[in-house]
């Protein structure tokens, strides 16, 4: 058995970061076997909580039926085939999904979700002809930039990013040829999905350097990672 | 749903088990046409799984009626994408609420109080205080007797990730083993729960 299928278990109990998940499930979406167990390893972990029960306070339930009367359940999925929400997905869709503040939980089927109501970013991230190119930069994180070309957008996933040194902040470029277009800022976040700003159809590359608060017109520093679309997958 | 048969060993089945599966993913199902009493319904049958599944997972009681309030929203709102040939009801709204408590305690802990109240905590669970599950003692003591049959490094596997909220890196790190055989045990034990509760075919 090859290594991603042993996932199953940590996948199911929800032991797995957000770029595991966003790989095993778009592994979960083309291996029949693996959702199977899944399916059942999250049924028994859910046995798990027969152990755990305690009575909730009053004040739950009161707020769960305030809530339920103000929203509708969402309309069933119509007008797909079966085997069309099992097509191929872009890598880290589902992880941007999840680190999208507000976007409602759909545990089981998380590659099903209505189009008409993404965000840019999450256009990007789910579009036909998205690609991706990881750059590791070991213990100061991982970043991954997904590019549509039909969009002519790109989004950054970032991972466990160290914060930039005092006063500075990380830069986005978008380079072409030996030019390197200011592309937005990063959030001072250790985590986090960003849009990149600017033409991402014509870019050979991304990058990102180290530059003064509030950002820099041209890099002054040597880029701490390059993206090259090329090798993008 | 047949996902909770009797184990091999003659134990006896939990036959209320079985008729409140089945009228659980009814009410689900009454929920996913704006039925709000058979929601209120669904509520009353699951809500101390849920809650005391939460509080275990993110321990204080505010956060966890927080998450508990979010995943019976999320569970009403996508009420019509449950899918009885994919699990019970209860499994489908369990696992709601286990991952929005997982992602509540990896946003709001930082690892080192995280690892702190874990090294505190971390003894086995209090069964005298978790025993007011009328809905089914019986499944509690069947879920025990399984737990009890997985090795000591399963157990602590599957706890950790399960309750502690960890990840199998973290897990791996905690318990200074090779990534893989933190994936492994985790898998391991719970094929092995699996097979002993009679889940799936």
């Amino acid at each position: 058995m090859s290594d991603v299928h042993k996932l199953t278990g940590a996948y199911a109990l929800d032991a797995v970061d957000d770029i595991e998940r966003a790989r095993f499930e778009q592994h979960l979406a083309t291996c029949e076997d693996c959702r199977a167990e899944v399916a059942e390893m999250r049924e028994t972990a859910a046995l798990l909580a027969e152990s755990t029960a305690v009575e909730p306070p009053a004040s739950l339930r009161t707020s769960v039926l305030a809530g339920i009367s103000q929203v509708r359940p969402m309309p069933p999925e119509v007008g797909r085939p079966e085997g069309a929400s099992r097509r191929r997905f872009p890598l880290l869709v589902a992880a941007a999904l999840v680190i999208i503040a507000g976007f409602g939980a759909v545990v089981w089927q998380p590659w099903s979700t209505d189009e008409a109501q993404l965000s840019a970013t999450e256009q990007v991230l789910r579009a036909d002809d998205a690609k991706e190119v990881t750059v590791d930069l070991g213990e100061d994180g991982r970043a991954t930039i997904v590019r549509s070309v039909s969009h002519n957008a790109a989004v950054i996933v970032a991972e466990d990013m160290a914060p930039a040194p005092e006063g500075k902040v990380y830069e986005l470029w978008f380079k072409s040829g030996d030019e390197f277009v200011p592309a937005g800022l990063m959030p001072n976040e250790s985590d986090h999905t960003t849009l990149l700003k600017g033409d991402a159809a014509v870019a050979g590359a991304a990058g990102i350097t180290i530059e003064p608060e509030g950002g820099s017109e041209k890099p002054t520093t040597e880029p701490i990672a390059l993206f090259d679309f090329s090798e993008a997958v | 749903m047949d996902q909770l048969r009797p184990v091999p060993d003659g134990a006896p089945q939990g036959a209320p088990s079985r008729d409140s599966a089945a009228r659980l993913a009814d009410l689900l199902r009454r929920a996913s046409r704006g039925d709000e009493a058979a929601f209120a319904a669904f509520y009353d049958a699951t809500s101390s799984r849920a809650y005391g599944l939460a509080l275990r997972v993110v321990r204080n009681p505010a956060h966890a009626e927080e998450v508990s309030q979010e995943a019976y929203l999320d569970a009403w709102r996508s009420s019509t994408r449950f899918n009885p040939a994919l699990g019970s009801a209860a499994g489908w709204l369990l696992t709601i609420v286990h991952r929005k408590a997982v992602d509540r305690v990896r946003s709001v802990e930082a690892s080192t109080v995280r690892d702190e109240i874990w090294q505190r905590e971390s003894r086995p669970i209090d069964h005298d205080q978790t025993s007011d599950a009328a809905h089914s003692s019986l499944e509690a003591a069947r879920i025990r007797g399984a737990v009890a049959t997985l090795t000591d490094v399963q157990r602590e596997a599957v706890e950790l990730t399960y309750f502690g909220g960890y990840t199998h890196s973290e897990v791996a790190a905690m318990l200074d083993v090779p990534l893989g055989t933190a994936k492994t045990r985790i898998r391991d034990g719970l094929i092995r729960l699996r097979d002993l509760m009679g889940v799936g075919s």
